[in-house]
């Protein structure tokens, strides 16, 4: 068997998404199904980085430029012509592009991890404030101003491709991302049991030995931030679907440590925790908005600490190290792992 | 005649504060390879720092020089010891813990603070130079920017505890071979570079006001200034902070602010392309 390839977990796990994702919308309440479908929506985002940090080793921090390029795009492009097939091309390509453009500059420079952390920190603030400030009309795309601090409200729904009079619903949209939720999942899962996720792994654990093996670390770093700039940029559409809005906070400081905490929180080096902690961070920092508790702000910035000085492996590997002797003891097999 | 005068200041001003808000940072990168995401907003309290106090009736200058580097610094050693110094040589974990602190500190400023801004009059009024008028207190900050790093480089260069931290970054083994606190000397460079961040901010206060998340407008440049100098803390700074603030200044007398902000970090990623070490990885390598 191939090493992170179990096909019957993954099996499993495809119909019971695909299960939820045409089941629940006819169980639950469509505000409870709204509010699901932006945790759906960040999980998506969390698997990018999962997959660009988690795997690859690469410490992106402004993974949420790529998110917010492809939302942009989508609006911008969706309010000009009309139809949505284009805009969702776009919003997956243009984060795509760019990210190929800054990775040849970050990669081929060979600069280290926590420059290249550093660096894309920085490309999110400027792009925030870079956004932020085109608030008047003549910052416009064609039709569409891009409306800076305000952002850009009404965007229309995704359609039948073609058709643009039949528009997705709220259920619909929930369907959507959970479908592409599961698709990314095991796309990601092929990807990373192929023999190129290997070398990928393999260049995280030992950059050097892998060079000398004779794979080119720069290309393959390079690849895995793309393919990760576009499943950030489908979160970004489908976001956008998600609220009919977009503005500038998804280029901001605080979305882009989320999704850093998502990461910590499920654990870095796995898919589902990652998924998982996307979810959960979601939920609490929606209900601190709504309950006043506290400020979102000072528990985020509590749990980032907490997990970084006590928990650093995340939550899902420590459920499953503490799982594991259990599972062992009942099977009878008290030898190595 | 006198626009060329305006924009020399203009540019002067810009590296200026540039190398100010970059300085406190790049000392504790350069000595500890620790990077302080949390940097915005030990800038964030020294601007209340000297904010809070004189609305309290203190004098300024007092509240600038003094009460500010002072309450940043000691703030600093109490952050090395509690976050810092469990996670030494743990690079992203270090970044990923002052990350939340980040967070925390802008929750708890704007929680028991408020999100109003609150500024002090900066002092001197301005003067005229032909059409045009400029304020005295952007001379002042462009002087004082000058004793701070030429204060920096005497205690680095000609004092006993400077000497034995730059041994100590250059080869932390063998300084405690040799008997040196390698604890105690991190310790205090990370107090310093805090106190250094606070007086940068205290300075920039009266100009720009504070808010909870004013740690944000300052953070991008600090950072690119710092990698941009590369291993050096004094003159990579002043490289980077010279070129950057050059180069975002004159963008923005062309177009606007953002975009200067825009081609600071499109000449910094090309930059590292060309010399992924920062400045002082191919030039000035002897300085320090």
């Amino acid at each position: 068997m191939r090493p992170g390839w179990n096909a019957a977990g993954l099996i499993a796990a495809g119909i019971g998404g695909l299960a939820l994702a045409f089941g629940l919308p006819h169980l639950v309440e469509v505000f409870v199904l709204v509010e699901l479908t932006s945790y759906v929506v960040v999980a998506i985002l969390a698997l990018s980085l999962a997959l660009v940090w988690g795997y690859a080793g690469i410490l992106s921090f402004g993974q949420s430029v790529f998110f917010g390029i492809g939302g942009y795009a989508y609006a911008l492009g969706v309010l000009n012509t009309g139809e949505s097939t284009l805009p969702v091309v776009l919003g997956m390509v243009l984060p795509m592009i760019f990210a190929a453009v800054l990775g040849y500059f970050m990669f081929y420079a060979r600069v280290s991890d926590i420059y290249l952390g550093v660096i894309t920190l920085c490309v999110s603030l400027i792009a925030y404030n870079l956004v932020n400030s085109m608030s008047g009309t003549e910052y416009r795309i064609g039709a569409a101003p891009i409306g800076g601090h305000n952002g850009i409200p009404g965007v229309p729904p995704i359609n039948v491709p073609g058709d643009a009079a039949r528009a997705l619903g709220f259920e619909d949209v929930f369907t959507l991302s959970m479908i592409v939720l599961v698709l990314v999942y095991l796309g990601l899962r092929a990807l990373l049991a192929s023999r190129f996720g290997r070398v990928v792994v393999s260049i995280r654990e030992n950059e050097l030995r892998a060079e000398l093996l004779g794979y080119d670390a720069r290309l393959c770093k390079l690849i895995v931030f793309v393919i990760g700039a576009g499943i950030a940029g489908i979160a970004g559409v489908l976001f956008v679907n998600w609220g009919s809005f977009i503005g500038p906070s998804v280029f901001s400081i605080m979305f882009s440590a989320q999704i850093i905490i998502w990461i910590m929180v499920g654990g870095l080096g796995t898919l589902a925790g990652a998924a998982a902690g996307a979810g959960l961070i979601q939920w609490l920092t929606t209900w601190l908005g709504v309950s006043m508790v506290a400020d979102p702000n000072i528990v985020l910035g509590v749990i980032f600490i907490v997990l970084v000085v006590l928990v650093p492996k995340g939550l899902q590997p420590m459920l499953l190290e503490r799982l594991a002797p259990l599972a062992r003891r009942r099977n009878g097999n008290s030898g190595a792992p | 005649m006198d626009f060329a005068a305006v924009v020399v200041i203009q540019v002067l001003y810009a590296v200026a504060s540039l190398a100010l808000v970059a300085i406190g940072l790049a000392i504790i990168f350069g000595m500890m390879r620790v990077i302080n995401f949390a940097h915005g907003e030990f800038l964030m309290l020294g601007g209340y720092a000297v904010v809070l106090p004189v609305h309290a009736g203190v004098n300024l200058w007092v509240a600038m020089l003094v009460i500010a580097p002072v309450t940043v610094g000691l703030f600093g050693v109490v952050v090395e010891r509690l976050i810092i110094r469990p996670l030494y040589g743990r690079i992203v974990e270090t970044v990923l813990a002052t990350w939340g602190l980040s967070l925390l500190l802008i929750g708890l400023a704007s929680a028991w603070i408020g999100y109003y801004q609150a500024g002090a009059a900066p002092p001197f009024g301005s003067v005229q130079i032909g059409f045009y008028r400029e304020g005295v207190y952007t001379f002042f900050v462009i002087g004082i920017t000058i004793v701070i790093l030429g204060g920096v480089y005497f205690f680095l260069r000609h004092t006993r505890f400077g000497l034995i931290a730059l041994g100590t970054m250059q080869n932390p083994g063998i300084a405690a071979a040799l008997g040196v606190n390698v604890n105690r000397v991190y310790a205090t460079t990370f107090g310093l570079g805090a106190a250094l961040s606070g007086l940068a901010g205290a300075i920039l206060a009266p100009i720009s006001g504070v808010v909870p998340v004013i740690g944000v407008t300052y953070i991008a440049k600090a950072f690119i200034t710092v990698i941009g100098g590369g291993a050096s803390v004094l003159t990579g700074t002043i490289a980077a902070s010279s070129l950057f603030g050059t180069v975002s200044q004159l963008m923005t007398f062309v177009s606007t602010p953002i975009i200067g902000e825009v081609a600071l970090l499109v000449v910094a990623i090309v930059l590292l392309r060309l010399l992924p070490e920062g400045i002082t990885g191919r030039f000035l390598r002897r300085g320090l």
